[in-house]
């Protein structure tokens, strides 16, 4: 048994799929020009009073309740007091005291374990504003910009129990919950576009220990592999800091992406947020009809999709968990199926060609130009010998994309299997007559001769026949 | 209650208000005269009344999700005692 045990919780936090910001009408749009879209309340100018976005309230309370949360119906919001220049208005207008939903859990599967979650709150608030450092480093910068299009965009903050025990059960509960959020149209969860971000609070102690040791937050990790790398060197090195006998000091710290470590990060004054309940904004009182017609809304969520893939469609549990992980990519499957039978078949091209395709370019599955139909068509082509399994995936990285149909495609370039068999008799008593050596060899017992000859029709056909074919045919001849 | 010059001190700090020794005392007596003024508050039997929440009786003030124009960018960019490509500059943060 180890001797010690981490223990981690993750703050993420998620931007709301709004049209408009939390307390005012300009765009949340991603990459505007700087402070293009902006108005009196997210500048925080004097005498400005915003009115809450009912969209917002709307998408927390379904990400609550897909989130197994209890929802507080008397619900409010708070002000978090604090200076810093992304914060125009002096403070932050979040949920500290009654957030919108407690007491949720996601079940993830990590290291072959089933694990539940608990998730202790889910709260509304907005983002603040964001710097750019002159020298790319906050530690090293003369001077900061500040564009404030992202000041007030509608977040909700999604705080874990500190239950998670290792980097990998940490990028699992992440996935769980991107996943969740993608099928529930909470958020579009694009880490790189900054609409998923996740600080992670670490503390070691003893293995059987309940006291909890002093703990780091660990912030600027901006993917799940990052979050897991980051936890794992993070809960080594504090052992070490445990092992040589001193204590851990609370903290916070950055992780370096490309040295692979964390770093601490220089701290602000000593924090004292000063916290109220917002006056500006009137309080939220949800009733219980509401709360049920919001639950009606939360469409299957990743979870019990995959047990249908594995019920209905007999896909092994592992596929099924590969495809529904996404909603884009469960929907593709299942389009895919209204037009071709075989699950697993469907299965096996989305998680070995169009992954490995997407992967490679790092794009979404949006990005490429394959469609469902396309897919279907594709494997008819296949089962029907028009192209083999292997000319198959250079179609099918076509299609990936130029977006056309595989028939199209084998056509243009010349791809069919010459399945003729008229024209391949021809081709054959050609290669034949041309090489009458290797027939005598062949003829006298040497049985290696057919692979030259195999080879030179294929050669002859530039290699659209089948070589089965051509190898059963070539025999038959010879044979007479 | 009472505070103490340490409290109005760290108050100042918070508000970055640079107060001298004297505005320290002259602030901190007249604080806590104000406070002196509320305590006339506590005489009163609150036993019975409901904590209020909010200062009006206002619940669900909420709009419609959708697009209103904002400020145009000069406008914006006004305020800024330095800006440049488009934002505000700021001095060094830590
Ligand atoms: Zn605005």
């Amino acid at each position: 048994m180890d001797r010690y045990e981490a223990v981690i919780g993750l703050e993420v936090h998620v931007e709301l799929k709004t049209k408009t910001k939390l307390f005012c009408g300009c765009s949340t749009e991603f990459g505007q020009a700087p402070n293009t879209q902006v108005c009196p309340v997210c500048l925080g100018l004097p005498g400005s009073t915003g009115v809450l976005n009912k969209k917002a309230v709307e998408l927390a309370a379904r990400a609550g309740l897909a989130l197994n949360c209890q929802i507080n119906t008397d619900t409010w919001f708070d002000r978090k007091n604090y200076y810093y220049p992304d914060l125009p208005k002096g403070f932050q207008i979040t949920q500290v005291f009654q957030p919108i939903a407690v007491q949720g859990y996601l079940d993830i599967k990590a290291e072959d374990r089933d694990k539940r979650v608990n998730i202790n709150r889910v709260h509304i608030e907005e983002d603040p504003g964001k710097l750019v450092h002159a020298s790319g480093s906050i530690m090293t910068s003369r001077a900061s910009f500040v564009d404030y299009n992202r000041s007030g965009v509608p977040l909700v903050e999604i705080v874990s129990e500190p239950e998670l025990r290792s980097g990998a059960e940490a990028k699992a509960y992440l996935e769980k919950l991107k996943a969740i959020l993608e099928y529930t149209g909470v958020s579009d969860v694009k880490m790189e576009e900054g609409s998923l971000r996740c600080d992670a609070n670490i503390s070691v102690r003893p293995s059987g220990s309940a006291i909890l040791g002093a703990k780091a937050e660990i912030k600027n990790m901006n993917s799940f592999r990052a979050v897991q790398r980051a936890i794992e060197y993070e809960v080594e090195r504090q052992i070490e800091v445990l092992e040589e006998g001193d204590s851990v000091t609370q903290e916070t710290r950055t992780w370096d992406e490309s040295q692979g470590i964390t770093m601490a990060m220089r701290s602000k004054e000593d924090v004292d947020y000063r916290c109220f309940i917002e006056q500006e904004i009137a309080p939220v009182e949800l009733t219980a009809d509401w709360v049920e017609n919001m639950r009606a809304t939360i469409p299957e969520l990743p979870d019990a999709r995959r047990r249908r893939l594995v019920d209905e469609h007999g896909l092994p549990d592992y596929d099924a968990g590969v495809i529904t992980s996404s909603l884009s990519l469960a929907e593709f499957f299942e389009a895919t199926l209204e037009k071709y039978e075989d699950a697993k078949k469907i299965s096996n091209w989305i998680m070995g060609e169009l992954l490995r395709l997407l992967n490679a370019r790092g794009m979404e599955l949006g990005e490429s130009k394959v469609t469902p139909g396309g897919l279907a068509s594709l494997l008819q082509l296949i089962d029907k010998g028009t192209i083999s399994n292997k000319m198959g995936k250079k179609v099918f990285a076509v299609m990936f994309q130029e977006g056309r149909e595989p028939q199209q495609i084998v056509k243009e370039k010349g791809l069919s299997q010459i399945s003729d068999v008229d024209r391949l008799a021809e081709i054959i008593a050609e290669v034949i007559g041309k090489n009458p050596k290797p027939v005598a060899d062949f003829q006298s017992g040497k049985e290696q001769a057919i692979g030259f000859l195999v080879g030179q029709v294929m050669k002859a056909t530039k290699g659209q026949a089948n070589p089965g074919a051509v190898n059963s045919m070539l025999r038959e001849r010879l044979a007479k | 209650m009472q505070i103490s010059g340490k409290d109005v001190g760290q108050l100042a700090f918070l508000s970055r208000l640079d107060l001298t020794a004297d505005d320290l005392t002259i602030c901190t007596k007249s604080l806590n005269e104000i406070l002196g003024y509320l305590t006339v508050l506590e005489e009163l039997d609150t036993g019975a009344v409901k904590p209020a929440l909010h200062v009006r009786p206002i619940k669900n003030v909420l709009r419609e999700d959708a697009l209103q124009p904002g400020l145009e960018r000069e406008q914006v960019l006004a305020n800024g005692p330095e800006v440049e490509d488009g934002a505000f500059v700021v001095p060094r943060i830590v």
